[in-house]
């Protein structure tokens, strides 16, 4: 039943993409900022253990698509949306009424544009979304942080100033402190809003290595600016304009040859 | 062209009326400072042979020279403690509310306008409402408690203002950040919010703290003694739940009180023992300001998020 899922707009029924698991899916999702439509009816599927790239030019919806999976604006007034989010296995709707934001994003992590540590120490950085899941158990807090940070290639750095505060560290370690802070609570989907975009080339490969490493954990959706960076690390790529989901498919496919005329346009760098 | 010449002399009469200005501005300050120091010189002049361990340690007396503040730097200890007991809880979970769970609609609007109304309030006015509201109505006299409250309820807006504005500089990126590893509204302002708001938070305490110490007119209205010759009871008892809040209940009297009372005596030296006093309090206010300005200091130090 979650193999159901028809690409979207029809196009690039690739038959790689057929026999994936999805992890979600977005079907038909529009959002409003206030009356102003930011997406109109995406379909989006979301294949588990793999990571899927968001690209498109600025301002054509990709973080707003992102943080539909998580809630995130639930935080503002103002906002409305239509259509579903379904997450398997269960295939709950994460919009629907009755699913509370916060049991989905006990489930669903994010890693944020700019590094954005809470300003604390390193370790209580990580230790926070732990105690939030009802952890108190002292050792398996410090073992949970310390896998994290390890799985953050992060460890080695700061194995020795975990008591300092965050904002000590540099970009790119913010950065893959706030990739082990959403590590460390175990996410079954982890939402990325262009993880690199504020970093330099070497922290940017680092972090790219390590979405790479991830796979085998956590299914990734991941913003990028960077086509480059999209062929990379992703197995699936979605091209975006105004709002609309123009091309989803294998990677390869949409960038060697993509179906539509304005996914060539934007990957031939005619716009954007 | 006389045009460069023209703008030579545009660029000269700039330059002179920021001179003018800078003149000015130093003046002003100067003459200030000159003021302050003067007034402290001769608090100084007059007191400085009061202050001696003796006169914190004794009570009040009808010989200035037998006269000492314990009764009144005690006094002001004590209702301090009942005014951050009010003002710290009620002004930092209102700025909470106001800042984080306030639906912006007319309501809100109304409780924020009166907020900042209530901050301009004379403070007589507070102690007139105190001694209708607390000393009368409610029994509880010219207590400790009394004073507390009303000087809890004078310096609540500062606290309030202080708690919001703190609250504001805190990022919305780590409130998103906080959400979206599955906190609640009420673990993010908690765990999140609030400790980073809190060296704002302290700084706005104390400056209320820093005025509340120095209030005369509402204590006077609702009729603090001048002449008290023993301590509230103590807070500690020997016997079971060894805490005692008997000390709410007592009277008191406090160091702008006996200040304003020696001053106002024909004898001369009582002038010594008010100098002495009104010293004692300046120093008290000055190392609150100087500790509220080091927490910001070290807000501003800590704060590195963009
Ligand atoms: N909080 C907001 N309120 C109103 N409009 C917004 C808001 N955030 C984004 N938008 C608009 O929604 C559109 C999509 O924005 P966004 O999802 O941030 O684009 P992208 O991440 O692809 O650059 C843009 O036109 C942007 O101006
Ligand atoms: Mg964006």
């Amino acid at each position: 039943m979650t193999e159901s899922v028809v690409p979207s707009n029809g196009q690039s029924a690739n038959g790689a993409v057929n026999h994936q698991t999805l992890k979600a899916e977005a079907r038909g999702l529009s959002f409003f900022y206030g009356e102003k439509a930011a997406l109109r009816e995406v379909n989006l599927p979301v294949y588990a253990y793999r990571a899927t790239a968001l690209i498109g030019p600025s301002g054509c919806g990709k973080s707003t698509l992102l943080r539909c999976f998580n809630r995130m604006h639930d935080l503002y007034p103002n906002h409305r949306y239509a259509g579903e989010i379904r997450l398997y296995p269960e295939n709950i709707n994460l919009l629907a009424p009755e699913t509370d934001p916060i049991a989905a994003r006990m489930r669903i992590g994010m890693v944020f544009q700019k590094p954005n540590p809470f300003p604390k120490s390193v370790f209580e950085n990580i230790a926070y979304g732990l105690r939030l899941r009802g952890l108190r158990d002292k050792n398996e807090i410090r073992e949970r942080v310390e896998r994290a940070l390890q799985d953050a290639a992060l460890w080695d750095e700061v194995k020795d100033r975990l008591g300092d505060s965050a904002y000590a560290l540099s970009g790119g370690q913010q950065q893959r402190l706030c990739i082990a802070r959403a590590l460390a609570t175990e996410p079954e989907l982890l939402l990325f809003d262009e993880p690199t975009s504020a970093l330099d080339p070497l922290a940017t490969a680092s972090i790219e290595a390590l979405i790479g490493r991830l796979k085998s954990q956590v299914t990734s959706l991941i913003v990028t600016h960077n086509l480059q960076q999209a062929g990379r690390v992703a197995e699936f790529t979605a091209f975006m304009y105004l709002g609309e989901l123009v091309e989803f498919g294998p990677t390869e496919v949409v960038f060697n040859a993509p179906s539509q005329k304005r996914t060539e346009d934007y990957l031939a760098g005619r716009f954007g | 062209m006389t045009d460069q010449s023209q703008l030579a002399l545009r660029i000269r009469r700039a330059k002179q009326l920021e001179r003018g200005f800078l003149l000015l501005a130093w003046l002003l300050l100067t003459s200030l400072a000159a003021v302050f120091v003067g007034l402290f010189a001769g608090l100084f002049q007059a007191g400085w042979e009061r202050l001696q361990l003796d006169f914190f340690l004794t009570f009040a007396s009808r010989h200035a020279a037998r006269a000492g503040i314990l009764a009144a730097w005690v006094g002001t200890f004590v209702v301090m403690t009942v005014t951050a007991a009010v003002a710290v809880p009620l002004g930092i979970a209102a700025g909470i509310y106001l800042e984080e769970y306030a639906r912006p609609n007319r309501l809100t609007t109304l409780i924020e306008i009166n907020i900042v109304n209530l901050a301009g309030v004379p403070s007589i006015v507070y102690g007139l409402l105190a001694l209708g509201l607390f000393a009368r109505l409610l029994g509880f006299g010219a207590s400790v408690l009394t004073a507390g409250l009303t000087l809890g309820l004078l310096i609540l807006p500062i606290v309030i203002v202080a708690t919001r504005e703190a609250i504001r500089t805190v990022p919305n990126a780590i409130r998103e950040a906080s959400y979206a590893v599955g906190a609640t509204r009420w673990q993010t302002v908690w765990g999140q919010v609030l400790p980073a708001a809190l060296p704002g938070t302290l700084t706005g305490v104390i400056l209320g703290l820093s005025r509340a110490i120095g209030e005369t007119a509402p204590i006077v209205t609702i009729g603090a003694v001048t002449f008290i010759a023993f301590l509230p009871p103590a807070p500690l008892s020997a016997d079971f739940p060894f805490l005692s809040f008997d000390w709410v209940w007592s009277p008191f009297t406090a160091l702008p009180i006996v200040t304003f009372d020696w001053t106002s005596r024909p004898n001369a030296d009582f002038r010594a023992n008010a100098a002495a006093a009104a010293l004692t309090l300046t120093a008290l206010t000055a190392v609150m300001n100087g500790v509220a300005a080091w927490l910001r200091y070290r807000l501003r130090r800590r704060q590195q998020w963009q």
